[in-house]
């Protein structure tokens, strides 16, 4: 197990090297540079700007610079917000990204999984139809579209909760609701499978004839082997909370690091977009690497080796 | 052998032998589901191809007298003759969402197309070869698989929205090649899965005994027999890429204005949500039926070609 953890860790590096290399060759092939402004610069300028950050080293140094201090913890200077670095930018804003996508996760799990459990157990009822609708309109409503139709009812119309910021806990309630809507869908989906799987299984049937009580039998037998297969559907869909946390930021004005990502590659602002990717792609890959530990570890039938 | 001879005997004119593929498509007929879903996708396609035709207005004319003489606000639905109403510009919403229609199909069935073509050589050669090429190939999917969708699609939208190439189609090349690259990983990895098994059946040992040769083997062999699975991936496939597209007009980094797309509809919708939300609401109704027609009809034939499968995920 720990061989495999260490594997999967190192395997980290060169995808992270791949995916910095190309975000960084890509941004570098686009047309345009961070000075390029409403108002044109004078070429002696950007020269100039250029020669203080570096820009008009060769590609490859420029890359090896960013890469270097990297390692040495420094994400590099953001052109387009001249006093601030990008570590700066960064530590400002995670705080509010890491606690949106905790509290979108939690609450996909929190409703997602007895929604998935009711719905299996009145199979066919007037529960089950319930639960498949809300998963449908989850699946059919995008974050950004639950955003908007979120903001339109609860601030607009009823003034329940405000249509922007963070301060109050208030303004947590629509941003969380929003992100979480497509995983409560895909959780209630694939518990709801999962429990219809278990309910035919022989140990169920023992239960049931050894005279168990029923909450016993769901709650011993049943769903602690139904969420097995569920928790490897979880690295995927962290992954899409944490890519689609952007989208909710830019909608709600958050002051998260997402916002800042459109707007960096518009303004070409390297570093930025750089740290960000990389953040980013290393969030998913460690997220996916904790929930196949995870499933090992619930599953004492899965050894990885 | 014997009392299948007798069954055909005695009834001659019912028993007819019935292939896979007539055997999948009365299992999916009987899906209503699956049946809704394909109905409202070939709607869909009808108002992509013929959409310019049924529209009772250009999707680009704007209609300014009209909004002048209602305080130059959007117009209701109803209004002037305007059956979902109009934008702020005065331009009929549903010819808006008819050539949405046009751009989401279009984008649907290309993005697939890319993937199909990248895809499947990828994970065919992965399969064929095995060995040292299966291993850079799949390390290379792997590394595909790691970078989180949506910002190598964003990042390839904005960094590239200013070059001839990322204006050509309105934009829509790009979206599709965005959309395309990240997408065929999925493809690469069913098509070997399904190939590794097929090739070691017995009906490829003797292609080879006769002498066919291996790109022959491949292409009239093996592929034909994973087409099911493919075809379930492609349809899908096809809401996650509408999903992309929609998300980039969305943040005004997809199709070129004024083309409407879907997305970018909700965009412009989302300025005047507090006096006009029909703007954001017929869009948002548009996409989520598209969404969930290709679920349902991508669910409901995976269940017909493989009804093993049936009610798992």
């Amino acid at each position: 197990m720990l061989g495999y953890i260490v594997r999967r860790v190192l395997w980290l590096i060169p995808v992270l090297f791949v995916v910095s290399v190309i975000t960084f060759a890509m941004m570098h092939a686009a047309p345009g540079g961070p000075w390029a402004r409403d108002k044109k610069l004078p070429a002696n300028v950007v020269a100039a700007l250029n020669h203080k950050y570096g820009l008009d080293d060769p590609i490859p140094v420029q890359y090896l610079t960013w890469a270097g201090n990297l390692l040495r913890g420094d994400l590099g200077p953001s052109y387009q917000y001249i006093d601030r670095s990008v570590n700066d930018i960064v530590a400002q804003g995670i705080g509010v990204t890491a606690q949106l996508g905790i509290m979108a996760f939690l609450l996909s799990i929190a409703v997602g999984i007895p929604l998935g459990v009711i719905a299996a157990l009145r199979h066919n009822g007037l529960p089950d139809y319930s639960a498949t609708f809300v998963s449908m309109l989850g699946i059919a409503t995008p974050s950004f579209i639950l955003a908007e139709l979120l903001i339109l009812v609860f601030s607009v119309q009823l003034h329940w909760f405000p249509t922007g910021g963070w301060r109050t806990p208030a303004n947590w309630v629509l941003p969380t609701i929003a992100l979480s809507g497509f995983e409560i869908a895909q959780i209630a989906r694939y518990t709801r499978a999962s429990m219809l799987e278990v309910t035919r299984r022989d140990y169920v049937r023992t239960a049931q004839s050894k005279g168990l009580r029923e909450r016993t039998i769901v709650v011993v037998h049943m769903i602690r082997n139904a969420l097995i297969p569920v928790v490897t559907v979880l690295g995927p869909l962290l992954a899409f909370l944490v890519t689609g946390s952007f989208i909710i930021e830019t909608i709600f004005n958050l002051p998260g690091i997402g916002r800042f990502y459109v707007l960096g590659i518009a303004q070409r602002d390297y570093g930025l977009i750089m740290a960000m990717t990389v953040l980013y792609a290393a969030a998913v890959a460690v997220l996916n690497l904790v929930v196949d530990v995870l499933y090992a570890y619930i599953d004492p039938r899965i050894r990885y080796s | 052998m014997a009392t299948r001879t007798a069954t055909i005997d005695a009834a001659p004119l019912r028993t007819r032998p019935t292939s896979l593929w007539r055997d999948a498509f009365s299992r999916l007929i009987r899906n209503r589901l699956a049946i809704v879903g394909g109905i409202i996708v070939l709607t869909l396609l009808v108002l992509a191809v013929f959409g310019p035709y049924l529209a009772p207005y250009p999707y680009d004319q704007q209609n300014i007298d009209q909004l002048a003489r209602h305080g130059n606000l959007p117009l209701g639905p109803g209004v002037e003759g305007h059956l979902l109403g109009t934008d702020a510009l005065g331009r009929d919403l549903l010819s808006r969402l008819f050539d949405g229609a046009r751009i989401s199909m279009t984008v649907a069935f290309v993005v697939q197309a890319v993937v199909l073509l990248i895809g499947v050589p990828v994970g065919a050669l992965a399969a064929w070869f095995g060995g040292r090429i299966d291993q850079y190939l799949m390390r290379i999917t792997d590394v595909v698989y790691a970078f989180p969708d949506l910002l190598f699609i964003i990042l390839l939208s904005v960094a590239f929205r200013e070059t001839f190439f990322g204006q050509a189609l309105d934009g829509l090349l790009l979206i599709f090649v965005a959309i395309g690259i990240v997408g065929w990983v999925g493809m690469a990895r069913l098509v070997r899965g399904q190939l590794l098994s097929l090739k070691e059946q017995e009906f490829v040992e003797a292609a080879r005994a006769i002498g066919v040769s291996d790109f022959k083997i491949v292409t009239r062999h093996l592929l034909p027999n994973a087409i099911g699975p493919m075809i379930v991936a492609v349809t899908l496939g096809i809401p996650g890429a509408i999903l992309a597209e929609a998300t980039l007009g969305f943040l005004g980094i997809g199709v070129q204005r004024p083309r409407a797309s879907w997305g970018v509809l909700i965009n412009d919708g989302s300025l005047w949500m507090r006096v006009s939300p029909h703007m954001v609401i017929f869009p948002a109704i548009a996409i989520a039926l598209a969404l969930l027609s290709f679920t349902f009809l991508g669910d409901g034939l995976r269940d017909a070609l493989d009804p093993k499968l049936k009610g798992k995920q």
